[in-house]
């Protein structure tokens, strides 16, 4: 017996569905492409964590690339990766800056005496105004500021070994260049 | 009784540290301007709250912003315009037409004339079929 085709019309639909649904799933939620990818990094200048006498800045490594961590004593995420955040700063490829954002000077400072110090300036953020700049929603983020003071790429959770090497190594001029 | 009593106050408590307390604005008009945009934003943290629901502490730093950029006589416009050039249009709870969101915003539409058309031609079928033979529709209509 032939079935008339309409009868299959369902069966097309829910496969439709299905495929519509693995897709959904797989992606993440929690990741949002941020708008600023492309365009010129946000300016600010901020108290350093370590001398509220002292200006830290998006300017500070203009005319080169340079990265930008959002972290906070209160992360998890932040503990998780600052292995790798230590790893990173070792290769000594490009500066990289935190913003400490919405955190207790006191405990980011013992953070860094304890865990190591990464980043060659810490800028200082407790009422979170220049991280809403920043676009961020939730630490740890990680951006990537090209030479010319756009922002190259973001990372959202905890930076891994292999995201820095999949997704920032291949957006950083070659090694060996000017160092 | 004693429970809903509890599970009922247990739900006032959670309105009461979602929102910020007191009131933003002493003007009502300027309150209800500052409401609405508030309403319509999204928490990024918490995804299915809007910032006027949330006590994440982004949102309550969101509502700031909003406060200061009203105070400084931004409009409503500028304001959102501030969000989605940090955060995208996700931030809205009411995304632009664009064609990234084309679909989303015809689907009702179009979704109606499919149903329309559905039902204009099952409609006409019939009525060919009670023109041809009246007591065919006592029956299940023929497939072909």
């Amino acid at each position: 017996m032939k079935l008339p085709w309409r009868f299959l019309l369902p069966a097309f639909a829910f496969a439709g569905l299905v495929v519509f649904f693995i897709i959904g799933l797989q992606k993440d939620p929690g990741r949002i492409e941020s708008p600023l990818i492309g365009k010129p990094a946000p300016a600010f200048a901020l108290e350093s964590l370590g001398d509220a006498a002292w200006k830290v800045g998006s300017a500070d490594f203009a005319g080169r690339p340079w990265l930008l961590n959002v972290w906070a004593t209160w992360c998890g995420g932040c503990r998780e990766e600052h292995e790798t955040l230590m790893a990173i700063a070792a290769e000594n490829r490009l500066p990289m800056m935190g913003l400490n954002w919405r955190d207790d000077r006191a405990l980011a400072l013992r953070w860094l005496t304890q865990l190591g110090n990464p980043y060659v300036s810490v800028a200082f953020d407790p009422d979170g105004g220049t991280a809403i700049d920043w676009g961020v929603y939730g630490a740890p983020e990680t951006f990537l500021i090209g030479a010319d003071g756009n922002v190259l790429h973001k990372h959202i959770g905890p930076l891994t070994m292999q995201a820095w090497q999949q997704d920032f190594v291949p957006l950083l001029p070659a090694q060996g260049g000017e160092g | 009784m004693r429970i809903t009593v509890f599970l009922g106050a247990m739900l006032l408590a959670m309105q009461a540290l979602a929102i910020d307390t007191g009131r933003a604005f002493e003007d009502p008009e300027q309150q209800a301007r500052y409401e609405h945009l508030i309403k319509d934003l999204r928490c990024l943290v918490c995804q299915n709250q809007s910032i006027a629901d949330s006590n994440a502490s982004l949102a309550s730093d969101l509502r700031r912003e909003v406060r200061e950029m009203m105070v400084a006589g931004q409009t409503d416009e500028q304001i959102r315009e501030f969000m989605t050039a940090r955060y995208g249009d996700f931030v809205l709870y009411r995304p632009p037409v664009s064609p990234r969101t084309w679909l989303l915003w015809a689907a009702p539409v179009l979704l109606l004339l499919g149903g329309l058309g559905i039902a204009a031609m099952v409609v006409m079928r019939r009525m060919r079929a009670a023109r041809a033979n009246p007591a065919a529709l006592d029956e299940e209509p023929d497939p072909q």
